[in-house]
């Protein structure tokens, strides 16, 4: 055979087909033979066997597997965010901690602080006291002084005096009208 | 299954029903196609059971598989016909769905009978579906279940009209539901016959015939292919199609 002929054999196959087959009838709708409906009764059974067993074994195992998971991924999930809440929990006292720490040390510093500056303040009060006290003293110290002094000056006038009027006129005067002379003329300039 | 001679094609022998399993099958008229329907659902039940037995918390391929050939349709049934009657339904339509599904894809496998090319068998399928559908509604509704087939806000003149045409097309669902699935399935099957026995009759012309032959091969080949895409589509079709008449008998529109 030729291809020429080859060619419209197979258009003529795809085109004869159809109508071959209604000639010779399905053998779907072969009725004659008994198997075409018992297949149809079997196939039934086969069906309702396979929708027990299905629905009674087969399903439920994929279904407890699929929930086993999502009840595992649901606890894992919990548990991760217990795990979070604890951290942030743990976090926040930490932070607290701190906070607080920094507080303490803060009164501490200002305490110290405070206690420095009074001690301060108490040793310079002494300070000022005793030098105060000094001072006062000193000016009890140099009043006295001069009051020592000033009696001392009325002696060494009077004796300086009787002195003078000895090697002046020759004459010892007399210590009483000396004495009241130089209480006189201290008293004159004030520093009797 | 080639072409008896060289010159004839016989695209419809592969249909033909025998009994199958010996003498014992033949006495109670059990057939090839029902030994198909029993492998695939020894299938189906080995891909859950083997595919579920390590009960991993991280699925292996097998385990990840039967899991999302479980939630593809248990989420079709939820949001096709609702949440708990969804559930309720969900292993029907697991068991319609995989059955199919099995059904179909085994008939690719060279020498394997396709039962679901055979209209007697989506028939019956389909059958179930509308007695369930149908009896679903009656049991949700009770005799409210019949004003499905009054559309609202039409005028009362058109009603009869509008009845008859919404009953027809509510029986013509067997029809269709039936027709789809088995016609899909026969015609991939012939198409793969017609261009296998083109490879052996043009194989056998000589020199000549090899180019042709070799062409037909290719043909199958994208053939081949294409029956797997149909094979799954109209398993999903029906499926997804008893949902929205499951829909429908739950919820009335």
């Amino acid at each position: 055979m030729k291809l020429s002929r080859i060619v419209p054999l197979m258009a003529a196959g795809l085109l004869i087909l159809p109508a071959a087959a209604m000639a010779k009838g399905m053998p779907q709708l072969d009725f004659s033979t008994p198997l075409t409906l018992s297949q149809v009764v079997w196939g039934a059974i086969v069906f309702i066997v396979l929708y027990i067993m299905l629905s009674k074994t087969g399903l439920p195992m994929v279904a407890s597997v699929l929930e086993e998971r999502a009840t595992k991924i649901a606890k894992d999930l919990n548990e991760a965010r217990a795990a979070k809440a604890s951290a942030d929990a743990g976090m926040a006292e930490a932070d607290q901690a701190t906070a607080k720490a920094r507080a303490e040390s803060q009164a501490a510093i200002n305490a110290a602080l405070e206690q420095a500056k009074n001690a301060a303040a108490a040793q310079a009060e002494t300070l000022n006291a005793r030098l105060e006290k000094q001072l006062h003293d000193a000016e009890t110290q140099i009043a006295g002084a001069r009051a020592s002094a000033m009696s001392a000056i009325r002696q060494v006038a009077s004796e300086t005096a009787a002195t003078v009027v000895t090697r002046l006129t020759g004459l010892s005067p007399d210590p009483a009208r000396v004495d009241n002379a130089v209480a006189s003329a201290l008293a004159a300039r004030g520093l009797g | 299954m080639a072409a008896e001679g060289s010159n004839s094609i016989d695209a419809l022998g592969q249909f033909q029903l025998h009994s199958a399993l010996g003498a014992v099958g033949g006495s109670v008229n059990f057939t090839q196609s029902n030994l198909m329907m029993v492998i695939a659902s020894v299938g189906v039940l080995a891909f859950l059971y083997l595919g579920m037995k390590p009960r991993a918390m991280v699925p292996g391929r097998l385990q990840a598989a039967a899991e999302l050939g479980y939630e593809t349709i248990m989420s079709m049934c939820v949001e096709t016909i609702g949440g708990h009657e969804g559930k309720k339904f969900f292993p029907f339509v697991f068991t319609l769905f995989f059955f199919i599904l099995f059904g179909n894809l085994l008939g690719v496998f060279p020498l394997f009978f396709t039962f679901t090319s055979h209209v007697m068998v989506t028939l019956a399928l389909s059958l179930t579906v509308f007695i369930l559908v149908t009896v679903v509604g009656i049991k949700e509704h009770g005799l409210h279940w019949f004003t499905y087939f009054v559309p609202q806000g039409i005028p009362k003149a058109l009603a009869p009209l509008m009845v008859t045409i919404e009953v027809i097309s509510y029986l013509s669902r067997i029809i269709s539901l039936s027709v789809r699935l088995f016609a899909n399935m026969m015609a991939g099957h012939v198409m793969l016959e017609v261009f296998g026995s083109f490879i052996v009759m043009l194989g056998g012309l000589g020199l000549l015939g090899y180019f042709p032959a070799a062409l037909s091969l290719g043909v199958n080949t994208l053939l081949i292919g294409f029956e797997l895409l149909v094979a799954t589509l109209q398993a999903y079709v029906f499926a997804i199609l008893t949902c929205i008449y499951l829909h429908d008998a739950v919820h009335l529109h």
